[in-house]
């Protein structure tokens, strides 16, 4: 048996040394496995780490693809603080977007861009009352969040799909499953550099992320409400003591990480699709839990945990393009990758303890 | 003077060699350079490995003259958006885009890459850039109509359908034209499994199918799972994309199976002939492909599993499709209220077809939405 105990003291040096040591670890199983393939390794770590970077427009790409990471997982942190598992970010991203799109398309005609706010508010809305139902469960009557929220992913999800089938579809569109596509108000715009026009698909959108990050920041660390999150994940009899009611800290963190992925799902939509379809997350939101945990439940760490598996993402992609290595390869280095980094976060805060174990098998 | 006779010839051949460089160089130029954005993984069944297979023909047909990038797994949004710029950016100069959700962002794309051609699969969008490929599957359909109207003994057919679009209404109305030929007795029951690729629902569908009676399975997704429980329970059905018989050499009667090689091969031959192009007008309708039995991008497999004269029958549908003696939506048509489509004398127009939302005469139940 394998135990892990606690180390009393984190070592000041292991923080740095850890995520070092996973990414040794991380490309000495790469270059086995891509050579064994028969790729060319080097090549092949240069697509999916450095490629990424190797064009200005590359790098806004990586910024679009981690926005609703970063966003989601900012709200996913919270709860996680708190000792609150909120799994179904994917279904509050989607029926904040369904919510928005909704109001988007109940104004065919409207072009001044202040309907934004208008849609954002909405998908917040949409989104944390997706996650007060998994809330109000827990705190009434104590029902087990996981399931709850996990499940109303699936119920979301198919929701959305009727939807685009049956009131919200486009009759212009042969049957095929989408909405109209929204008024002018509702999307948002590339960003123009003057000189250089579009860098890819970046847009306004990322603004938000700008906002959000020292907002979170201040929020944990310099707040009354961060406090109360962080005894509660740490230390639930403290706070119990103190007298912070677990309850109502369970509500607000649900509804505020219910609400960021509802505001994440309108962004998305509103700036790189621009209309309803049956399909409107692509993971989003189950990849977010490891964003957050990437980075270490701390909102500059989200940050770059968010940016580096939307890098390693668009390098996977960049690697099949250039070299033709199937996405089932790159995945499984993408894996191995998250593997290191997240057992050198534990290694750096556990011990383990090999016991003897205690039953052995008998008849 | 063998000497002289010696540097003379020579001089002569390094001439010709040079010339037939420099003349060789001309004419090959660099290869061309292709992109496809795959929906999927190509596996070994189903819709994209048809373009898989369609994509070998193209490398087999030009060999050095064409570079090929594929992107595979590529979700319908703005991930495509990235990937199809991002091979636009590389410099392939014809990219498919083989998934209809992904017509927008090949559009979109297509507006900032004024020179890269696309051609986008089963969408109705085009632009001056932008052409659409598509089969014309019901075809297929009519003919499995045929062969199941003469192999059903219950005389009930079951028939999976992924999504209850235009497509796939008018492959179901295709089945029950031809099962209506020889077969008049027989009727279809529709299960919409909501998905167009879930082995589990297909199979759970299938077994529905079974349990109430049908005898002949027909699909319109994208697993071989059908045919699979098909096989086990002693039922019969037709392969669906690419060829299934691996999976039920017993159950499968026939596959209509997705040939988009002469396409592609076309079109990239345009593309090297400088003939390519979508045409004038709003709607850019000389871009848009839409072939079937008769260009061969639609292929009937190996009639198998049937007594020999259910297989004269069904060549006889294949032969009267490819020569045009057989019209499928050809008056009168009455749908399954009794209302008339349209009378005898007339035929539906490929815009009508796109706009089916109606079972005719031999389907059970309604069009759902």
């Amino acid at each position: 048996m394998i135990t892990f105990v606690p180390r009393e003291k984190i070592s000041k040096n292991w923080i740095f040394i850890a995520p070092i040591l996973s990414i040794v670890f991380t490309i000495f199983f790469g270059l086995l496995i891509f050579t064994f393939l028969g790729y060319n390794p080097i090549e092949t770590l240069y697509q999916i780490f450095v490629s990424p970077f190797s064009r200005i427009d590359r790098i806004s790409d990586i910024l679009v693809k981690a926005c609703p990471l970063i966003i989601i997982g900012t709200g996913l942190m919270l709860c996680f603080k708190s000792n609150v598992w909120n799994i179904g970010a994917e279904g509050q991203f989607i029926m904040g977007a369904l919510l928005a799109g909704f109001i988007a398309l109940s104004f065919p005609n409207i072009e001044t861009k202040f309907f934004l706010l208008i849609t954002l508010i909405t998908g917040f809305i949409g989104g944390a009352l997706w996650a007060f139902i998994p809330a109000i469960l827990k705190t009434k009557l104590n029902v087990n969040e996981i399931l709850v929220s996990l499940m109303l992913v699936y119920v979301a999800m198919l929701f959305i799909d009727f939807i685009v089938r049956g009131p919200l579809r486009d009759p212009m569109s042969f049957g095929f499953p989408l909405s109209k596509p929204y008024p002018e108000g509702a999307l948002i715009n590339k960003i123009p550099f003057p000189g250089i026009g579009f860098l890819g698909q970046l847009h306004y959108g990322i603004l938000f992320v700008v906002l959000l990050i020292p907002v979170a920041w201040i929020f944990v660390n310099k707040t009354l409400g961060g406090f109360k999150i962080n005894v509660l994940g740490s230390a639930p009899q403290a706070a119990k003591f103190a007298g912070f009611s677990q309850n109502s800290i369970t509500l607000t963190v649900l509804l505020l990480s219910g609400g960021l992925a509802g505001v994440a799902g309108v962004i998305e939509v509103s700036a790189n699709i621009g209309q309803l379809q049956p399909e409107v997350s692509f993971g989003y939101g189950f990849t977010a839990i490891i964003v957050a945990f990437l980075g270490r439940l701390n909102p500059l760490g989200i940050l770059f945990a968010g940016i580096i598996i939307a890098t390693v993402k668009l390098g996977a992609d960049n690697a099949q393009m250039t070299m033709g290595i199937p996405k089932v390869v790159t995945g499984l280095f993408e894996g191995i990758l998250l593997f290191f980094l997240l057992t050198g976060e534990t290694l750096q805060k556990y011990k383990i303890k090999w016991s003897e174990r205690k039953y052995k098998w008998k008849l | 003077m063998i000497k002289f006779c010696m540097r003379i010839f020579s001089l002569i051949t390094l001439g010709i060699s040079v010339l037939f460089f420099i003349i060789s160089s001309a004419f090959a130029g660099s290869p061309t350079k292709v992109g496809f954005v795959y929906l999927t993984t190509p596996g070994d069944h189903g819709w994209t490995y048809a373009h898989e297979l369609g994509k070998q023909m193209v490398e087999k047909r030009f060999g050095k003259d064409v570079k090929i990038s594929v992107v595979e797994n590529v979700p319908e949004g703005p991930d495509a958006t990235r990937v199809i710029r991002e091979l636009a950016k590389q410099g392939n100069e014809i990219i498919f885009t083989t998934s209809f959700g992904y017509m927008e962002p090949t559009l979109k794309v297509a507006k900032e890459f004024p020179n890269v051609k696309f051609e986008h699969i089963t969408g109705y969008k085009r632009s001056k850039n932008v052409a659409t490929g598509n089969i014309r599957f019901y075809e297929g359909r009519y003919i499995q109509g045929v062969v199941a109207g003469l192999m059903t003994k219950t005389n009930k057919i079951g028939y999976i359908g992924a999504y209850p679009i235009a497509e796939v209404i008018m492959g179901i109305n295709a089945f029950a034209q031809g099962l209506k030929s020889v077969n008049k007795d027989a009727s279809i029951s529709v299960i919409w499994a909501n998905t167009w690729y879930d082995p589990v629902k297909e199979a759970d569908a299938a077994k529905v199918h079974i349990a109430e009676g049908a005898d002949i399975l027909a699909q319109h997704t994208d697993s071989p799972a059908m045919l699979q429980i098909a096989e086990k329970k002693g039922a019969m059905g037709f392969g669906q994309s690419t060829d299934m018989s691996a999976f039920a050499p017993k159950a499968q009667l026939f596959a209509s199976i997705n040939n988009w090689g002469p396409y592609y091969i076309k079109k990239i031959e345009d593309l090297r002939n400088g003939t390519w192009n979508t045409g004038d007008g709003p709607n850019h309708w000389p871009g848009n492909v839409w072939g079937g039995l008769k260009s061969d991008m639609l292929v009937i497999s190996k009639f198998q599993n049937m007594p020999a004269n259910v297989a004269q029958k069904a060549q006889e549908a294949l032969d009267g499709l490819k020569n045009g003696k057989i019209n499928i939506f050809s008056g009168p048509l009455i749908d399954n209220t009794g209302k008339e489509i349209i009378p005898a004398g007339k035929a539906l127009d490929d815009g009508a077809l796109w706009g089916m939302n109606y079972y005719l005469q031999g389907v059970n139940g309604k069009v759902p939405g």
